[in-house]
């Protein structure tokens, strides 16, 4: 065994090997794709994310392979920002359900639609990522396909089809891909009840209670050894 | 010794070329074929349905969805320690590694890392899962193509690896090990010693499988050529882990990212493989066996004392935020984008699983080719169902 290293050496976060390459990423893009480009957020050490909009999603598709060079993507899904009406299946049904906040809050890069789309992409030779998110209209929740950009969107897109409900224009088969043909709702939206957790709530959130000869702490504060 | 393949390959691609010419002149009536749901070569219960015109594949329609669970719903009504378990669930054959993006995306959003001991356990434990992994794909890939020995073998060794995963973590198949900060325990007593053991065991696996196997005239000859998936397809569908690299993409996210583990600290080759063929995906992962079970020796010998557990609150909120973190799993590319809004569970997780971009790519390499070699185009793909019905 080697002794442990120095604690400060520790503490600073080592450059990801793309985080130089980072800086002139975002200013490409906004060159190649102008106003379309809506929002950006860069975190040192992290990641990238950019918001397009709707109209521009395909059109950035193709700006991050062509420009950016990102040739590989990971994923394409979608996002339900409205709260759970139905919260997390943590309060005694007995009782008359709390207030729950109704506020359609977005995320990073911000955006003004309850549905938004979003996927991420990689360049394999220069090592760097990218999120791209774009809203989906409320009125007719239509985004253009990403299939002739990454043909692996496919898959991708009927998933996020059948599970939120979203179409998109010019994908060549929007069939569903896990559910059943004849299945109505749309499971991954927030006001789609999770029947199994309504009809008999989960005793694990309550199993919070500070451990013997531990004082008791209701908002979480009480920290514990190391259990080295 | 390149000129070989492309002559096996470019005979391969006449032969089916003056196959399809056949089988238009003879007008043979196309069929429908059902494979599976239950069905011993789909691993599970992937249904294929196939079109064929006599023995060849007009299309192919992978259809998945007979075990979704519905992880990324059942997420949002649990806590971030809870979810560790229901992950698990994901690759079934190699569960240690679908916890640790998880908990590294969390431990991204609340800004806590863990002690340098744990990230070695944590490499350590990962490879680990891949070699439970991939040395029963290595076994089974001889069972689909008719070779029963192989299995064998691959039983026999792979018990050696789940044991030392079941004595560190009590979990057999699913160790649960993982914690937001660190780790449940410490590894016990003698298991350092053991796990060397093990591993020269498991690399005297890997030859004992390359000659078998690899160097077996009716097994190259079966996939060599067969289901070649070129290096633009491959990036195009996503495909990740060995079946990326095999159609000759250097692309490993263990070398190319940096993230909270110990893979920096030890020395290993990324393979890849030109040919992008069955035989070069197979070969493939009998290589990062081999590496893998180096990666463990290193780590072992150079694994710092201190600490496996960070101080973290008892009751663990993690801030508001979102954050991706994505390793490689044994079967690909595997990572957990992770909206928060600063409450006892996240808001939405979503899990990019490798299995699902790497079958999506079979609709295009099925077509032309013949009912004997689907099998091995899609044991040679390497999915788990659990991967794919997340």
């Amino acid at each position: 065994m080697v002794p442990l290293p120095e604690t400060d050496t520790a503490t600073e976060t080592p450059a990801l090997p793309g985080d130089a390459l980072r800086d002139g990423i975002v200013e490409r893009l906004r060159g190649a794709l102008g106003d379309a480009l809506v929002d950006t957020l860069v975190k040192p050490n992290d990641d990238i994310w950019v918001r397009v909009s709707t109209a521009a999603w395909r059109e950035a598709g193709f700006a991050v392979r062509e420009t950016l060079g990102c040739d590989f993507m990971s994923y394409l899904s979608a996002i339900d920002w409205m709260p759970s009406p139905f919260g997390r299946g943590e309060e005694d049904p007995t009782e008359p359900p709390p207030e729950r906040a109704t506020a359609i809050v977005q995320g990073y890069t911000g955006g003004e639609t309850r549905f938004q789309v979003l996927a991420r992409v990689y360049s394999t030779n220069k090592h760097f990522g990218i999120t791209l998110k774009a809203d989906v209209p409320d009125d007719s929740l239509v985004v253009e396909s990403w299939v002739p950009v990454y043909a692996g969107a496919n898959w991708h897109e009927r998933q996020a089809h059948e599970m939120f409900g979203i179409s998109f224009a010019g994908h060549p088969d929007l069939r569903n891909m896990y559910l059943p043909t004849e299945f109505e709702g749309y499971p991954l939206r927030k006001d789609f009840p999770l029947l199994a957790r309504i009809v008999k709530p989960w005793p694990g959130i309550v199993d919070v209670e500070p451990l013997p000869g531990e004082p008791e702490s209701a908002d979480g504060e009480a920290t514990e050894e190391a259990s080295a | 010794m390149t000129d070989l393949i492309d002559r096996q390959r470019l005979s391969y691609i006449a032969a089916q070329a003056a196959d399809a010419r056949l089988n238009v002149e003879l007008e043979t009536e196309g069929m429908t074929l059902n494979i599976g749901p239950q069905h011993p070569a789909t691993h599970g219960t992937l249904r294929i349905i196939v079109r064929l015109d006599g023995e060849q594949v007009v299309w192919a329609d992978p259809s998945a969805g007979y075990m979704h669970r519905g992880h990324e719903k059942l997420t949002e009504v649990r806590t971030y320690p809870q979810i560790t378990t229901l992950v698990n669930r994901i690759d079934w054959l190699g569960s240690f590694a679908n916890e640790v993006p998880f908990i590294l995306a969390a431990e991204k959003l609340m800004g806590i890392e863990a002690p340098p001991r744990a990230q070695w356990i944590r490499t350590i434990m990962m490879e680990m899962s891949r070699i439970a992994n991939v040395s029963l794909f290595l076994g089974d890939l001889g069972v689909q193509l008719g070779a029963i020995t192989p299995v064998f073998f691959a039983f026999r060794d792979r018990e050696y690896v789940l044991n030392l995963l079941e004595s560190a973590s009590g979990g057999r198949f699913h160790p649960n090990f993982d914690r937001i900060g660190g780790l449940k325990e410490d590894l016990p007593k003698g298991w350092i010693d053991e796990t060397h053991q093990v591993m020269k065991k498991l690399r005297n696996f890997c030859d004992e499988i390359e000659n078998l196997l690899f160097g077996n005239e009716i097994f190259q000859s079966r996939t060599r050529g067969i289901g070649v998936i070129p290096r633009e397809v491959a990036l195009q569908y996503g495909l990740s882990g060995a079946n990326l690299r095999a159609s000759g993409v250097d692309w490993d996210l263990r070398r190319d990212q940096k993230v909270g583990l110990a893979y920096d600290k030890a020395d290993f080759t990324v393979w890849t493989h030109p040919d992008g063929d069955s035989f070069a995906r197979c070969w493939i992962r009998l290589q990062e066996t081999r590496e893998a079970t180096k990666i463990v020796d290193q780590l072992l010998d150079t694994m710092p004392a201190g600490p496996i557990m960070a101080k973290v609150p008892r009751i663990i909120k993690v801030p508001e935020g979102e954050a991706w973190v994505s390793t490689e799993n044994p079967l690909g590319e595997m990572g957990y984008y992770i909206v928060s809004k600063g409450e006892l569970g996240p808001f939405r997780v979503k899990i990019k699983t490798a299995s699902f971009s790497n079958m999506s790519v079979a609709p295009w390499v099925l077509r032309g080719v013949y009912v004997p070699d689907i099998i091995t185009i899609l044991a040679s793909l390497y999915f788990i169902l659990g991967d794919i019905d997340c």
